[in-house]
């Protein structure tokens, strides 16, 4: 839980690059070189010397997503999300790990969604249509994503694309311009997009927020405070304690 | 076929606000009460404990407290042009599930409905004349006027230990109360919430602007309480982790703690959970409820007779039992004939998110589900509404609910929705930006209704129930009017930026606005434009009561909880004093 107990967690990092750090348990050294080795997808250069630095790799082990698809949202959360100036990239807080658990769970599963026929697509109003579970439609999206990739970007997955391609095909998407093959574009979208901010900013015990990182970048408290005095004393001025999560207190 | 059980006097659907007031009050005549709940049993302890109940991915976003649409749902269309289609996941409203209902994850906010909430059509018809209403507007009053029901208002707040400030005590105006309630005869049993900063700014930009800022009733209490029933309630601490958890102490008023100990300790009350009642059982002249049927947590179904029979599920469970059941004539928009289904109204929202300066500090974290300032100066009738061209106004307010940052992430408009400028306006603005909303009422009308689905069925075989629903010009013109009230107030703050949120162009089931439905089921004396009598009594099955929001002939701007307590206590005493003595139809 305490970033000193991954102590490898920083030469890994410096070997992967920036969107590197997926697994919740790190990878010593020499297995993450040979994830290196085992990634032989192409990838196009951004002409900043980005290519390598930008290389993904499969988390060490996922629950639902198979190593295609774990490329494919390892490459979608660093795009959504990347690592900068202003704090923590989506990948390095684990965001990948929280899509995967939380599809291989409950809500993946639509375990609390009416997912009776008959199926119609309904006006924007009326929401959420599609016959299938979220899980079901990261499957048929990734694959729709990919293969409109290849397509466009000379047979390359959206993981091997440039990062400036990889925001450009987002932004498409984003603005209703492309069209897959299986499911709506933009409805996966939208999904991908919850889930990504979900796990970027909901509690570390779901697998994202590692390190309570984003909370730290907003300056959130975490939880189990209270602030009976301080709601008060605290008017107009700066709240900062290190913020703590549930199994922090747990 | 169902096993028929033992019959008992009284039957209760639903534990939650107003299923547990009844089945409390009504035990005390010594009857048999059965209270069926479909959902779990759940208590503070163990269930909502720190640090696990912080958990926002699992309970704001996952509903885990909350209804499951898998099991509980309803279709949805905006007009009856359109096939209605189901509502696959919880979305614009989150009702509850469970020992307690949504009383365990709401927010707290506990008004007293102004006295012209209960009366719009005599005081329109007094004020503006015919013209003022318009077409298809089924403006109604309640038959229960603000005074009749003031003292079912002061026993919900003390059941409830609301924290607040009179405006309006035994006919004395008091400034920093609200000056617009109807009169009071006693003071709230607890003072008022500590106000966040942002908060104080809204009290002085208002006062600024000459309007009456008050901070809203909660029932988050303020300090340690003690109800007239013993119970005992935690104070409040501010943990922002509020609307859509339970309370770890015991701060925010649900029934779990204040009601069910009580029931359990009683041997003439008996709770039974994974009890979901598919149907009303009538008699053949389909006058008189014999039994409910329901089917357990494995699916198995009973049959349970009683001799009275209190509907007190969510407003649109209520409407749909009605329905399934035979209990009063449907309505029909066409010939705008039948009463069930009639009247269903929302809330409308609108306002303006506020940018402060930079090194602004709100700490947006410390917060409580009922912590905020309100002005009710463009409330209920309390401005000229001929001059604005609607009926109807807006709680405005000031919210301080907790600053969980998945759900708040205030960017200005136009930001990205991802990517490294949108992360740095999120990091920007974190700290201090606040908002100035309007939460506006909305009037009934024809064509906005309930009805039976003919497409679609739940996992037990029963037709869904139907909405049909949007927004209608008299709102909308309310809503932008009063965004720009709203803007006007962010600029008196002193903001560095203020985006205006105007009327939303029609009504949408995805994005969350407000669990505050009403209607479907609604009181009045005319049995020709209201389902139940002013005690909740159905006009035509006389031993079938129907309590809770589903009652209110149109929707207020005000959360309704506090009228929804109020209308069951007022009910219940007249079942008790009344009713029970000499079973029939009230009058």
């Amino acid at each position: 839980m305490s970033r000193k107990a991954g102590l490898p967690r920083r030469d890994f990092l410096k070997a992967m690059g920036a969107a590197a750090g997926v697994a919740a348990a790190l990878p010593p050294r020499a297995e993450a070189d040979e994830a290196i080795k085992r990634d032989h997808g192409k990838q196009e250069s951004d002409g900043q010397g980005h290519g390598a630095a930008q290389r993904v790799t499969p988390f060490q082990s996922p629950l639902f997503f198979n190593s295609v698809e774990a490329d494919a949202v390892v490459a979608l959360v660093d795009t959504l999300i990347p690592k900068d100036d202003v704090g923590p990239g989506g990948v390095e807080v684990g965001i990948p790990t929280f899509i995967d658990r939380a599809m291989a769970g409950a809500f993946g599963r639509g375990a609390r969604m009416y997912l009776q026929g008959p199926f119609a697509e309904g006006t924007p109003e009326q929401g959420y249509q599609l016959s299938l579970t979220p899980a079901e439609l990261y499957r048929l999206g990734i694959a729709d994503l990919n293969n409109w990739c290849a397509k466009s970007y000379g047979g390359n997955h959206f993981h091997q694309l440039s990062p400036s391609n990889r925001r450009l095909v987002l932004e498409e998407i984003e603005s209703g311009k492309v069209e897959f093959a299986q499911v709506p574009a933009g409805v996966f979208f939208q999904l991908l997009l919850q889930n990504t901010m979900e796990g970027y900013f909901g509690d570390p015990i779901h697998g994202g927020n590692r390190d309570k990182a984003t909370w730290e970048m907003i300056g959130f408290p975490g939880v189990g405070d209270g602030y009976i005095e301080t709601i008060e004393t605290y008017r107009n001025k700066k709240y900062f304690t290190n913020p703590k999560s549930i199994q922090d207190l747990s | 076929m169902a096993t028929r059980l033992k019959p008992v006097d009284i039957v209760i659907v639903g534990l939650g606000w107003t299923g547990g007031i009844f089945a409390k009050e009504l035990s005390d005549s010594g009857l048999s009460v059965l209270v069926l709940e479909r959902g779990n049993p759940r208590d503070t302890f163990p269930d909502f404990l720190a640090p696990n109940i912080h958990d926002e991915i699992r309970y704001a976003q996952r509903h885990e407290l909350m209804q499951d649409a898998s099991r509980d749902t309803l279709s949805f269309r905006n007009n009856a042009s359109q096939t209605a289609l189901p509502m696959r996941q919880l979305g614009s409203f989150l009702p509850g599930d469970g020992v307690g209902g949504a009383g365990v994850h709401w927010n707290g906010q506990t008004w007293r409905w102004l006295p012209w909430d209960h009366e719009p059509l005599t005081r329109t018809l007094a004020r503006y004349g015919k013209k003022a209403i318009p077409a298809e507007m089924n403006l109604q009053d309640w038959g229960i006027s603000y005074d009749e029901l003031e003292p079912f208002y002061d026993k919900f707040e003390r059941l409830c230990g609301i924290s607040g400030k009179a405006g309006n005590l035994r006919g004395v105006k008091i400034k920093g109360g609200n000056i617009f309630e109807g009169t009071r005869q006693n003071d709230y049993p607890n003072p008022p919430l500590t106000q966040s900063y942002a908060g104080e700014l809204f009290e002085k930009a208002t006062e600024g602007l000459g309007y009456h800022a008050f901070p809203c009733p909660s029932a988050n209490a303020s300090q340690p309480y003690t109800n007239p029933d013993e119970v005992a309630f935690g104070q409040c601490n501010y943990c922002g982790f509020c609307e859509r958890f339970g309370c770890w102490s015991n701060a925010k008023a649900s029934p779990h703690f204040t009601l069910v100990p009580l029931l359990a300790a009683k041997p003439n009350v008996e709770i039974r959970t994974g009890a979901r009642v598919l149907k009303v059982n009538l008699d053949e002249a389909g006058k008189r409820a014999k039994s409910v049927t329901y089917a357990n947590a494995r699916g198995v179904t009973f049959e349970q007779p009683a001799e009275l029979v209190i509907l007190a599920a969510y407003t649109l469970g209520n409407t749909h039992l009605m329905l399934l059941s035979g209990i009063g004539r449907p309505y029909d928009p066409q010939s705008g004939e039948g009463v069930v289904g009639r009247n269903y109204t929302y809330q409308i929202n609108s306002g303006a998110t506020v940018f402060l300066k930079k090194d602004t500090w709100l700490n947006p974290f410390m917060g409580a589900g009922a912590l905020q300032m309100v002005i009710d100066d463009f409330n209920g009738d309390n401005f000229d509404h001929l001059r604005e061209g609607f009926i109807g106004g807006g709680n405005i307010y000031c919210p301080s609910y907790g600053g969980r940052p998945f759900g708040f992430r205030p960017v200005p408009a136009g930001t990205p929705r991802w990517g490294t400028k949108w992360k740095r306006e999120v990091v920007d603005h974190y700290h201090r930006t606040l908002f100035v909303n309007n939460q506006g009422s909305v009037m009934a009308y024809r064509h906005n209704y309930l009805d039976l689905d003919p497409n679609y069925r739940d996992p037990f075989g029963r037709p869904l129930l139907r909405m049909t629903f949007d927004f209608h010009p008299n709102e909308k013109r309310q809503a932008d009017v009063l965004a720009d009230v709203c803007v006007g107030i962010g600029r008196a703050i002193g903001a560095e930026r203020v985006d205006r949120v105007g009327a939303p162009e029609k009504y949408s089931i995805t994005p969350y606005q407000t669990t505050h439905n009403a209607g479907g089921a609604v009181l009045g004396t005319d049995p020709n434009t209201s389902a139940v009598n002013r005690y909740l009594q159905s006009w035509d099955v006389s031993n079938v009561f129907v309590a809770g929001a589903s009652a209110f002939p149109q929707n207020s701007s005000k959360n309704p909880t506090g009228p929804v307590g109020a209308l069951a206590f007022w009910a219940a005493d007249a079942i008790k004093n009344r009713y029970l003595k000499n079973p029939g139809l009230l009058t």
